[in-house]
């Protein structure tokens, strides 16, 4: 097994023998989604309108919360050290932990979003777009959190620090991905045009995201 | 002289402290005569009468808004790759800047848009990607208050602001790759500026005024940030010796 595949596994394991991440962050979700409607009032054709952007809101803001998982338990047992001065290349340590993350925590919202839809009154083509546009959105959300979350990884009182370093450099993501999801319901622009830049800033935010992540982590823990 | 001989604070402060005068001349007079040719020489415009001389503010403002980033950019590469000393220093001190700017070019343009688009906003890709700009401007002054050693904050401000610099390119662009309320490119164009001269000389002179500004008020808050930065280190050592 190579060093790689082994950090993605512990990572993995310890995600779900400790529990919380998916849990929390689809409980969080319904909580946005039973929150907006009661702010807005329950005009049905209103909710089915605007309901994959409420989605992608909801969980564009789980997934932010989560991130604080992705480095500081890691950071509080002194693991992270233990990372940093490994043979694995810090970068790709922050690889495999950004893709257990996901798999714990984004691939679960991705999961709870059409059945969330159901609260919203949202079509089933309309569900389909949007459980889509997630899956393609959320890795570029959780690699983006990963540098924020390398960022604030040394504070103790990061407070809303994470949010607001994260949250201006996920809106390129939240505008393509929300721009897909109603691109096919209605639009008169093809799906494709939008969910194919929603794929680029993923695969963009893969490239960039670990090496300004790990880049942060080293001067964070020196 | 090279860039590295200012890399000494304190042959940097000698020439700040000799510059800065003449620096503060140079933007008194360069905003006078901008305002000048803004006011007096360039004419009305033949739809909007004399409310398209907001431009004069609104246009310098935000090419020097990006023109900030860019030059933290700069800065984060001379932090993290050269090791300049007092490149943290200059990217520090041109964030809170540069976020006036931006707030400016904002504020100005809502302004603008009030009487010429009926609105104050409106969701379009340059107004939205400006506002981006603003908002990771004040992340980047966020961060450096809430690290606490200035070496290892500038380091992380360093790397967030080489990942926002994304954004540039997009505000740049955004007139063109969408179809936006706000109009497209005028003066940096290919084909060269589509606007008479008579209007492009003042906005050319307000820009330089508005840029040596930039540098006046980014020289002063750097000496500033030097100084600070040593009373800190005098009470850290003055805690030591008598703790």
């Amino acid at each position: 097994m190579t060093p790689l595949t082994a950090m993605f596994l512990r990572d993995v394991r310890l995600a779900v023998r400790i529990g919380g991440g998916a849990i929390m962050g689809i409980l969080f979700f319904l909580i946005v989604v039973t929150l907006v409607p009661l702010a807005i009032g329950p005009d049905l054709a209103l909710l089915a309108r605007i309901g994959p952007s409420i989605l992608w809101l909801g969980a564009l803001l789980a997934s932010l919360l989560a991130l604080d998982h992705l480095f500081a338990a890691d950071q509080a047992d002194g693991s992270l050290d233990v990372i940093l001065t490994a043979r694995l290349p810090l970068e790709l340590a922050v690889l495999a932990k950004a893709a257990a993350h996901w798999l714990t925590t984004g691939l679960p919202l991705v999961v709870a979003a059409p059945v969330l839809g159901l609260m919203l009154n949202v079509e089933g083509k309309a569900m389909a777009a949007v459980a889509l546009t997630l899956l393609a959105g959320t890795p570029a959300l959780t690699l983006i959190g990963a540098v924020g979350a390398a960022l604030s990884v040394a504070l103790r009182r990061g407070g809303l620090l994470l949010p607001v370093l994260v949250l201006p450099l996920t809106i390129p993501v939240l505008i393509f991905g929300i721009a897909a999801a109603n691109a096919a319901i209605v639009g008169p622009v093809p799906f494709g045009t939008p969910f194919t830049i929603l794929c680029a800033l993923s695969l963009a935010s893969l490239a960039i995201g670990p090496f300004a992540a790990a880049a942060a982590l080293r001067q964070g823990l020196e | 002289m090279a860039l590295i001989d200012l890399a000494n604070p304190t042959r940097f402060l000698n020439l700040a402290n000799r510059g800065l005068p003449w620096l503060v001349g140079l933007t008194a007079l360069l905003l006078a005569a901008g305002l000048y040719l803004a006011w007096f020489v360039a004419p009305d415009d033949y739809q909007q009468g004399a409310t398209v001389k907001i431009m004069f503010i609104h246009v310098p403002a935000a090419w020097l808004a990006m023109f900030g980033w860019a030059l933290m950019s700069v800065a984060a590469l001379g932090t993290l790759v050269w090791r300049h000393p007092l490149a943290d220093v200059a990217g520090k001190c041109a964030a809170p800047i540069g976020a006036a700017f931006a707030f400016l070019c904002l504020a100005t343009g809502s302004l603008w848009g009030r009487p010429m688009w009926g609105t104050y906003w409106v969701w379009d890709a340059r107004l939205t990607s400006v506002l981006v700009l603003f908002l990771m401007y004040l992340g980047v002054m966020a961060l450096w208050r809430t690290v606490e050693d200035p070496a290892r904050a500038g380091r992380a401000a360093a790397i967030l602001t080489l990942v926002g610099a994304i954004n540039l390119p997009i505000i740049k662009f955004s007139v063109d790759w969408w179809n936006t309320l706000h109009q497209p490119a005028s003066v940096f164009r290919l084909g060269g500026p589509a606007i008479d001269r008579s209007i492009l000389l003042p906005l050319i002179v307000m820009a330089v005024a508005f840029t040596i500004l930039f540098l006046t008020l980014h020289l002063a808050a750097m000496r500033n940030e030097i100084l600070r930065r040593r009373v800190r280190t005098l009470r850290l050592m003055q805690a030591g010796a008598g703790g």
